[in-house]
C-alpha cells in the first residue's frame, strides 16, 4: 500500500500562488480527488493517507495554498462557474463562510455532518473538522518561568514598563498576509476590551508582525522573538515536540479555538467520493489521525463532541456562522487594517 | 355470491354513519385549517422575520457616519448576529453612499423597486426577502440619503411557515380521533334504550299486547307511542273478532233451534193447511235471520273499517243522495217513498264514506221497520256540528232500548226478534269512530236520530 503511494512534492512557482503539491493514492486513477488546502501537506498528509488505505483505487491530489490566495482562487473559479478542487479545507474559516454565503459549495448531509453541533455546520454546506487553539508561545531558555504569561493580561503587564526586556521581541500575524491571522485578531476585538490595550501596548513595545505559522516558530525557537501571540497550537504542539526550547500557554482569560471549515465546491451534486472523505474525517477514526498531527487538540473538552456546556470556560470556539461575513467586509476590512498598522507602524 | 333480499338490505349503522360524517367533517376541516394555517404561518413567518431586518438594517444604519467630509460605515456584528437567527439563510447586504456608488457590501443586488421599504428578489439564485433603509444626512459636506439594504434567504420563514401549519395539522389529528372515539361511545349510549326496547319486544309472549312501560328518551317516545297504539288497535280487532264469533254463535243458535223446530213440526204435520201456516212462519222466520247476518256483517265491517280506513273529505250530502238513489230500502219496505231533504252548503266531515253509508242504510231501515211514515233522510250544519239525520213521524223506540244503546249489541235482539237495536249499535259505532255522536230525539215533527260528526278543519 505504501508503494502504491506516489508521493510529489512540487515547489511553487512563482506565477502560481500554491505553495506545494503532492498526489496520493492510487497511480492509475484518472479522475483524482483535487484536495485544496491551507494545511501543511506534512501534517494533514497523514490523514489523507489513512483514509487512501481503506480505498486503494482512489487518488487525491492534495494542493497546499495560501489562505488568500485560496480564497481568491476559489471565489474566481465560482464566479466562472468553473470551480477545479473536490474538497476545500481552510483554517481562514471567514473566507469559507463568505464562498458559502455567495453560493459556492454544495450541501452533504449524512449522519456524520448530522451529529455535528449547530456552531460547527451551517446550512449543510460548511463543517468544522478540528478543533486547534490560539496559544502563546515562548522560549523557555529566554523568558523566566516568573515571566510566562499565562494570560493577556499578564502579556500586557510584561510589556508596559518602559524599556522592557520582550520590547520588540513579541511577535504576531501580519494579519495583512495571514487571512487565520486577521480571523483571530478579529475575534479578539470581540471578545473583550484587552483587545484596544494589546494593540497599544504591541505598538509601544514595538512588536513584530511577520508571515505564517512556520516563521513565526522558527523565530522563537532561535531567539529572534522571545514571546509569540496567537500562534496556532497545533503547529507550535509539532514543533514543542522536537524542540524543548518551546512553550505553550493556553490563555486563561479565554483561548480562542479554530475549527478548520471544510466545504464542497460547486452547486449540484457534489462528487460522491468528496463526501465520503469529509464524512471520513467527521469519523472517529478520522478525528483519530487528526489528532495525532494536533489537529484536535486538548483533552475531551476540546474534542469535535465536545459541547458547549462542558468546554472550559476559557475555551473559545469560533462558530462557523455568518456573523463572521463582517470580517469579510470591505470597509471593515480596511477600518481594521488601517488600525492595526497604525499600531504596528508599517 | 349471495344477495340482499330485495328491499330489506340492511342500511348503514348509526355509528358508521357519524364516523363517516366526522371524518368527513375533519378532512375538509383538515384540508381549510391547513390551507389556513399555512396562510397564517406565511403571515406571521414573515412579520417574525421581517423584524429581523429591519433591526440588522437600523444597525448598520446607525454606525453610517461622516468622516474628513466622506461617508464611512463601521459594519456592526450585532446586525449579523440579529440575522443568524434564521440559522441557515444567506445574508445579502449593501451601504450605498448618496451618489448611488456602493461603498460596502455586496455590489450586485437586485436594486429595489421604487419607495419600495420590503422587496422580494433572488439572492444567488436563491428567493429572498430585502429591506431598504435611507439614513439622511444633512452636513455641510455630505448631503442626501444613504440607502442600506440587507435581504436574507427565506428557509428559516418556510420552515416556520410549514411548522405551524404542522402543528395545527397535529392538533386537529389528535382532536379528530377523539372526536370519533367520542362520537362513538355517544351513539353506542344513545342507542340504549333503542336495544331495551327491542329486547323487550322480543321477549314478550305473543299474546301479550299491553302496552309497554320501558322509559325512553324524548326523541324515542314517538316511537314507543306508536308502537303502543298500535298494539292498542291490534288488541282491539282481536277483542271485537272474538267478540263478533261468540257473539254471531250465541245469536245464531237460538233462531237455528226455532227453525229446527218448526221444520221438526213442519215434517211431523199432516194437515196441508196447518203445514202451510208453518212454513210460512219458517220462511219469516229465516227472512228475520237473513237479516240479522247483513245487520252482523255490517257492523263487522263498520268496526273493522273504523280501525283501518283512510279518512277523506266526505260529503254527508252525498251520502244522503246515494242512498235515495240507490233504494237500498226497498228491500226492507218495498213500494215505500224516501224523502230527501239537503242543502246547498257543502257538509263535509273527514271520515270513511262507506262506513257512514252503512250507518244511514241501517238507521234507514229501522226507520222503515219500526217508525212511521213519511220516512225523510238528510244532511245539515246545526250549531256548528255536522249531521246526517233519518227522521220518521212516529215517537222513536222504547226508552228501554234507548238504553241498551251501546250495549254489546246483540244480547237480546236476535231472540226477541227485535233488530232496531242493532242498528243504533252500528251508528254510534260509526259515530263515534269519527270523532262524534249518535243522537235520538222527539221533535215536534216526529222522531229523529243523527249522526253528529265534528267538520272537516276541527279533525285533528
Amino acid at each position: 500500500m505504501i508503494r502504491a503511494i506516489l508521493l510529489t512534492l512540487l515547489l511553487a512557482l512563482p506565477a502560481q500562488a500554491q505553495e506545494a503539491r503532492a498526489r496520493f493514492g492510487a497511480p492509475g486513477d484518472t479522475d483524482p480527488l483535487i484536495l485544496r488546502t491551507t494545511t501543511d501537506i506534512a501534517v494533514f498528509g497523514p490523514t489523507v493517507r489513512a483514509y487512501l488505505d481503506a480505498h486503494p483505487d482512489l487518488a487525491i491530489v492534495f494542493e497546499q495554498w495560501g489562505s488568500n490566495d485560496l480564497y481568491a482562487l476559489s471565489a474566481a473559479e465560482c464566479a466562472a462557474g468553473r470551480p477545479t478542487a473536490d474538497v476545500i479545507i481552510s483554517s481562514a474559516v471567514h473566507q469559507m463562510i463568505m464562498l458559502v454565503n455567495d453560493r459556492c459549495a454544495t450541501s452533504w448531509t449524512s449522519p456524520a455532518t448530522e451529529s455535528l453541533p449547530d456552531d460547527l455546520r451551517w446550512r449543510d454546506e460548511i463543517w468544522g473538522i478540528s478543533r486547534e487553539p490560539a496559544v502563546i508561545v515562548y522560549n523557555r531558555r529566554l523568558v523566566p518561568p516568573g515571566d510566562v504569561p499565562q494570560s493577556r493580561f499578564a502579556l500586557l503587564d510584561l510589556l508596559r514598563p518602559e524599556g522592557s526586556l520582550y520590547a520588540g521581541l513579541v511577535a504576531t500575524y501580519d494579519i495583512e498576509a495571514s487571512g487565520l491571522g486577521y480571523l483571530f485578531a478579529f475575534m479578539d476585538s470581540q471578545e473583550a476590551t484587552t483587545f484596544g490595550a494589546l494593540m497599544e501596548a504591541f505598538a509601544r513595545s514595538g512588536a513584530v508582525a511577520t508571515c505564517c505559522s512556520a516563521e513565526i516558530i522558527r523565530g522563537v525557537a532561535d531567539g529572534t522573538y522571545r514571546i509569540a501571540y496567537n500562534v496556532l497550537g497545533s503547529y507550535a504542539a509539532i514543533q514543542a515536540t522536537a524542540n524543548p526550547d518551546l512553550g505553550l500557554v493556553y490563555p486563561s482569560d479565554y483561548t480562542l479555538v479554530l475549527s478548520r471549515a471544510a466545504i464542497l465546491p460547486g452547486r449540484g451534486t457534489p462528487r460522491p467520493e468528496a463526501g465520503a472523505f469529509l464524512d471520513f474525517l467527521l469519523s472517529p477514526e478520522g478525528q483519530s489521525t487528526m489528532a495525532q498531527m494536533n489537529l484536535i487538540m486538548g483533552s475531551g473538552a476540546l474534542s469535535l463532541d465536545a459541547t458547549e456546556d462542558d468546554a472550559p470556560a476559557s475555551a473559545r470556539l469560533i462558530p462557523l456562522s455568518p456573523t463572521l461575513l463582517v470580517p469579510m467586509d470591505r470597509a471593515y476590512e480596511a477600518r481594521f487594517i488601517a488600525r492595526w498598522r497604525a499600531a504596528f507602524g508599517h | 355470491m349471495s344477495e340482499a333480499p330485495p328491499g330489506r338490505a340492511a342500511s348503514l349503522s348509526l355509528t358508521a354513519r357519524l364516523a363517516l360524517g366526522i371524518t368527513a367533517l375533519l378532512l375538509v376541516g383538515g384540508v381549510t385549517l391547513a390551507i389556513a394555517a399555512f396562510a397564517y404561518g406565511r403571515t406571521a413567518a414573515r412579520e417574525a422575520f421581517d423584524r429581523l431586518l429591519v433591526g440588522a438594517a437600523n444597525d448598520i444604519a446607525s454606525t453610517v457616519s461622516v468622516e474628513n467630509g466622506r461617508i464611512v460605515v463601521d459594519l456592526p456584528v450585532s446586525a449579523f448576529q440579529l440575522l443568524a437567527l434564521a440559522a441557515d439563510d444567506r445574508i445579502a447586504y449593501q451601504v450605498r453612499d448618496i451618489d448611488g456608488s456602493v461603498l460596502t457590501g455586496h455590489t450586485d443586488l437586485p436594486q429595489p423597486p421604487r419607495d419600495a421599504q420590503f422587496y422580494d428578489a433572488d439572492f444567488r439564485g436563491e428567493p429572498a426577502r430585502y429591506l431598504r433603509v435611507t439614513r439622511r444626512f444633512a452636513e455641510r459636506a455630505v448631503s442626501g440619503g444613504v440607502d442600506v439594504i440587507v435581504g436574507q434567504t427565506l428557509r428559516a420563514r418556510t420552515e416556520l411557515a410549514y411548522d405551524i401549519t404542522r402543528k395545527a395539522l397535529y392538533g386537529l389529528a389528535i382532536g379528530g380521533i377523539a372526536m370519533l372515539a367520542l362520537a362513538v361511545v355517544v351513539v353506542r349510549s344513545a342507542l340504549r334504550p333503542l336495544d331495551r326496547l327491542a329486547r323487550q319486544l322480543a321477549g314478550r309472549d305473543p299474546q301479550d299486547l299491553t302496552p309497554l312501560q320501558t322509559a325512553a328518551p324524548r326523541e324515542v317516545e314517538p316511537l314507543v307511542r306508536s308502537v303502543n297504539s298500535f298494539m292498542g288497535r291490534l288488541d282491539r280487532q282481536f277483542e271485537t273478532m272474538r267478540n263478533l264469533i261468540s257473539d254471531t254463535a250465541h245469536q245464531l243458535r237460538t233462531p237455528v233451534a226455532a227453525l229446527r223446530a218448526q221444520t221438526d213440526l213442519a215434517l211431523s204435520e199432516t194437515d196441508p193447511a196447518r203445514r202451510d201456516r208453518i212454513l210460512d212462519r219458517i220462511h219469516k222466520r229465516s227472512l228475520s235471520l237473513g237479516r240479522l247476518l247483513d245487520q252482523m256483517l255490517s257492523h263487522a265491517l263498520v268496526v273493522h273499517r273504523s280501525g283501518s280506513a283512510r279518512r277523506e273529505p266526505v260529503d254527508l250530502r252525498d251520502i244522503a243522495l246515494d242512498i235515495v238513489e240507490s233504494g237500498d230500502h226497498a228491500a226492507v219496505a218495498a213500494g215505500r217513498r224516501v224523502n230527501l231533504d239537503i242543502g246547498t252548503d257543502p257538509v263535509t266531515v273527514l271520515a270513511d264514506p262507506l262506513s257512514l253509508r252503512e250507518a244511514a242504510s241501517n238507521l234507514l231501515s229501522n226507520a222503515f221497520a219500526h217508525g212511521t211514515p213519511p220516512v225523510t233522510i238528510g244532511a245539515s250544519i246545526e250549531g256548528g256540528a255536522y249531521l246526517l239525520w233519518i227522521r220518521d213521524a212516529g215517537d222513536g223506540p222504547p226508552a228501554a232500548l234507548r238504553a241498551a244503546i251501546g250495549q254489546r249489541f246483540l244480547r237480546s235482539a236476535a231472540a226477541s226478534g227485535q233488530t232496531s237495536g242493532l242498528g243504533l249499535s252500528i251508528s254510534k259505532s260509526v259515530a263515534e269512530a269519527y270523532g262524534g255522536q249518535l243522537r235520538l230525539e222527539n221533535r215536534p215533527d216526529g222522531f229523529r236520530v243523527a249522526l253528529v260528526l265534528p267538520p272537516e278543519e276541527g279533525q285533528p
